[in-house]
C-alpha cells in the first residue's frame, strides 16, 4: 500500500469531516526564523491545516510586492534553503501540522534535485511547490519526489488548456494549486470573479483536492472559495499582518488571531 | 542536429520555466512563430520593414586605420550601428511587433538596459500603432537619459524599476509579472537571445540577418570566409545574430566578449560564461552568477546593455560544446576600446560594442599570422557619450 504523507492524511481527513483546508503561506526567515517557527505551531492552533514555507529568492517574479519585500527581508537574514529544511526537522519536534516548501527552481536546483529531496523528505517536508517549474521541465523532480513519498503540487490558471488541465491533473499530486488570477501573488480587495467554472470543469476531472490561491484575504473570500474548492490559500494578507507586527512582542498571538479570523469560517 | 530541439533546449540549457499562466500562451507562440517561418507573406512584410524602414541591408566596411593600427589583423565592422534607431536590436522587434500582431494582441511591453531595446520596441509600437510600455531599471533610467527620452517622445511610457538592482535583471522581472497579469491583450518583447522558449530561438532567427548578410558580403569582398567573428555579449543578440549563419563553418572561429567590470577576480563583473555556474532565470536554464544557494548575483559592467547575471542558453551551449570561445573586457579596456574606434575610424561605438573593439587588441597580439575577423558593430555610442565624458 502507498505511505501517505501528513498531506493526503489531512485531506482524507476533512472530507471525511466535509471540511475545507485552509493553507497558509509564510516567508521563512520574515522576520526571523525563530518567529516563523513560533508562527506555524501557533497557526496550527488557530485551525490551519497545511502551512506553505516560502523559501526566499532574489528574483521571485511571480510574486507582488508583499512577498517580493518579504523574501528582501529574509535573505537580508541570511536564511537558505538549507536552514529552512532544518527549520522543518525542528518544528517536527513539536508538531505534525503538513507542511511544503514554496520555492522557485533556482535554489533547488543549485543544491541538486536529489540531494534536496531526500533532505527534504528526512526534515519532514510534506509537499513542494515550484511555481517557475511547469511538469514539463519537473519530470525528474516529479520522480525523486514520489519515490520519497513527498507531494508534488502543481499549478492550474485560468488561462490552461483543457489538455494541458489533464497532463498535469496527472502529474500532480499532495493537491493543486489553482491561480485564480492571471497576475502575480498579492491580496486584492475583490474577490476574483470568474474562476469558479474553470475550477469545476478540473474537479469533473480529478478527484484530487484543488485549492484555490492567490489574491485571497478576507474571511467573505475564503468562504466563498470553499463553497467549491478543496481547499484555500492565504499568503501576502498574512505577510501584512507580521509586517504590521515587526518588533512587537505580541506579534506571533497578533498574527495568529488574524489567521483565526480567517479559518472559523470554513 | 538542429537546435534547439523540440522542447526548446540547447542540449542542457534552454527550456521553459514559466508559471502556468504562460504556458499556454508560449506554447502557442512557439506554434505561430514556426508556422510564419514558412508564410511567405509574413517574410515579404518582415523584409519589407528591415530594408525600406531599418536599413538593410548594412554595410561591411573595412576598416583601415584600425587594422594598420592592429597590424596582424584585417578588421570588416557589420554596421549594425548605422541602423535606424542606432543599433541591432530594431531587427528583433519589427520582427517580434508583427508577430504581435498576427496574434491579435494590442499592448506591447519590453524590458530594457542600455534603453536600445526599448528604443527600438517604441519605434516598433510607433510604426504600427500599438500601445507600449517600457520597464527599465531606475539605475538605468538615469545613466542613459537620453535613451528614456526617446522612448517618451515615440509615445512609450517608461516605468522605472525600483526592486533589486534596478538594472536589466530587475526590469525583465517586472515585464514577466505585468506580462503574467495581462497575458490576454499583452506582447513582451524580449530583447535578447534569452527567456523561455521560444524566445531564444525566435529572437536569433530575427537576428540572424546580420551574420547572412556579413558572410555574403565577406565572400564577395575577400573571396573566402573570415577567420574570427567578434561580438559583445550581455544576454547575446548581436552575437548570436552574426554568429548563427557560420555555425556549420568550422573553420570560423568565433569570440563573445563579456563584461569584465572591476575585473574578473572581483564580484563587479557581468561575466556569467566565464565565472558562473549553471541555473535558471526568467525561463531559461543557462550560465548564471549566483551564490552557492541558487540566489542570482547582481551584475556590473560599466556598459548598461551588458549589466545581466545570465547570457542566451545557445551561448551557454556554444561554449560547452565547444564551438564559440568566450572571453571578457573589464570597464577600463572598453573605454580604451572606445576611444580607439572613435580615433582611427571616426565611429563612436556604443559602451557595449566597444568590449568586442578592445578585444581586437588582445586578439591582434595571439594571433599567429595576418588575419581576417568580422567586429558586429551592434551599436553607435551616441547616448553613451553623456555619462563617460567624466572618465575619459
Amino acid at each position: 500500500m502507498k505511505i501517505m504523507n501528513r498531506i493526503d492524511i489531512k485531506f482524507k481527513a476533512l472530507r471525511k469531516a466535509k471540511k475545507k483546508a485552509f493553507i497558509a503561506f509564510i516567508t521563512a526567515g520574515d522576520p526571523n526564523l525563530k518567529t516563523t517557527k513560533e508562527l506555524v505551531l501557533a497557526f496550527e492552533k488557530a485551525g490551519v491545516d497545511i502551512v506553505e514555507l516560502g523559501v526566499p529568492f532574489s528574483d521571485p517574479l511571480a510574486d507582488g510586492p508583499t512577498i517580493q519585500s518579504s523574501s528582501q527581508r529574509a535573505l537580508q537574514q541570511h536564511v537558505t534553503l538549507e536552514k529552512i529544511i532544518q527549520l522543518v526537522k525542528d518544528i517536527r519536534r513539536y508538531s505534525e501540522i503538513p507542511i511544503a516548501l514554496m520555492t522557485y527552481y533556482n535554489p533547488v536546483f543549485a543544491m541538486g534535485e536529489a540531494v534536496f529531496v531526500k533532505k527534504a523528505a528526512q526534515a519532514g517536508v510534506d509537499g513542494v511547490i515550484i511555481p517557475d517549474l511547469p511538469p514539463e521541465e519537473g519530470k525528474n523532480l516529479i520522480k525523486l519526489t514520489a519515490a520519497y513519498q513527498l507531494a508534488m503540487v502543481q499549478f492550474l490558471s485560468p488561462t490552461t488548456t483543457l489538455a494541458r488541465t489533464k497532463r498535469i491533473i496527472q502529474s500532480a499530486s499532495g493537491f493543486i494549486y489553482f491561480v485564480s488570477v492571471t497576475g502575480v501573488t498579492g491580496a486584492r480587495t475583490q474577490a476574483p470573479v470568474d474562476f469558479m467554472s474553470h475550477v469545476k470543469k478540473a474537479q469533473r476531472l480529478t478527484k484530487k483536492p484543488i485549492c484555490v490561491g492567490f489574491g485571497v484575504s478576507t474571511p467573505q473570500q475564503v468562504q466563498k472559495i470553499a463553497q467549491s474548492a478543496d481547499g484555500v490559500i492565504v499568503g501576502s494578507a498574512i505577510i501584512n499582518q507580521i509586517l504590521q507586527q515587526k518588533g512587537k512582542k505580541d506579534l506571533v498571538k497578533n498574527t495568529a488571531q488574524f489567521v483565526r479570523r480567517l479559518t472559523k469560517v470554513l | 542536429m538542429s537546435l534547439p530541439d523540440k522542447t526548446g533546449h540547447f542540449g542542457e540549457f534552454g527550456g521553459r520555466y514559466a508559471p502556468e499562466t504562460l504556458m499556454a500562451l508560449l506554447e502557442d507562440l512557439e506554434r505561430i512563430f514556426h508556422s510564419l517561418k514558412s508564410d511567405k507573406a509574413f517574410q515579404k512584410e518582415f523584409q519589407h520593414y528591415l530594408k525600406e524602414y531599418a536599413g538593410r541591408p548594412t554595410n561591411l566596411y573595412s576598416a583601415q586605420r584600425l587594422s594598420a593600427h592592429l597590424k596582424t589583423l584585417k578588421v570588416y565592422l557589420k554596421r549594425e550601428d548605422l541602423l535606424h534607431t542606432g543599433a541591432h536590436k530594431i531587427n528583433n522587434t519589427l520582427g517580434q511587433v508583427l508577430v504581435a500582431k498576427k496574434m491579435g494582441k494590442t499592448r506591447i511591453i519590453a524590458e530594457t538596459g542600455a534603453g536600445q531595446h526599448g528604443v527600438a520596441t517604441a519605434t516598433a509600437c510607433a510604426l504600427m500603432g500599438l500601445q507600449c510600455e517600457i520597464y527599465m531599471g531606475a539605475e538605468d533610467v538615469e545613466r542613459q537619459a537620453l535613451n528614456v527620452f526617446r522612448m517618451k517622445l515615440m509615445g512609450a511610457k517608461v516605468i522605472p524599476v525600483e526592486s533589486g538592482s534596478k538594472t536589466l535583471k530587475d526590469a525583465m522581472n517586472e515585464a514577466i509579472r505585468d506580462w503574467v497579469t495581462n497575458v490576454q491583450n499583452t506582447f513582451y518583447i524580449i530583447g535578447s537571445v534569452a527567456g523561455m522558449h521560444p524566445y531564444p530561438v525566435m529572437v536569433r532567427d530575427f537576428q540572424a540577418v546580420i551574420g547572412r548578410e556579413a558572410r555574403k558580403q565577406f565572400l564577395i569582398k575577400e573571396k573566402k570566409l573570415p577567420d574570427y567573428l567578434l561580438a559583445c555579449i550581455g544576454g547575446g543578440s548581436n552575437a548570436m545574430g552574426l554568429f548563427h549563419a557560420f555555425y556549420t563553418d568550422k573553420k570560423v572561429k568565433m569570440i563573445g566578449v563579456e563584461a569584465a567590470g572591476c575585473g574578473l577576480n572581483t564580484q563587479q563583473h557581468a561575466a556569467p560564461l566565464a565565472k558562473g555556474k549553471i541555473g535558471v532565470l526568467h525561463g531559461s536554464k543557462s550560465l548564471l552568477m549566483q551564490t552557492p544557494d541558487g540566489q542570482i548575483q547582481i551584475a556590473h559592467s560599466i556598459a548598461a546593455g551588458l549589466d545581466y547575471p545570465g547570457v542566451g542558453p545557445e551561448h551557454a551551449y556554444y561554449q560547452q560544446s565547444g564551438r564559440a570561445e568566450y572571453v571578457a573586457v573589464n570597464d577600463h579596456e572598453a573605454i580604451k576600446g572606445l576611444k580607439l574606434l572613435s580615433q582611427t575610424e571616426g565611429i563612436i561605438p556604443a559602451l557595449e560594442t566597444a568590449h568586442a573593439i578592445a578585444y581586437l587588441e588582445k586578439l591582434a597580439k595571439k594571433v599567429k599570422k595576418k588575419s581576417t575577423v568580422i567586429v558586429c558593430l551592434s551599436g553607435r555610442g551616441d547616448k553613451d557619450v553623456a555619462s563617460i565624458k567624466d572618465l575619459i
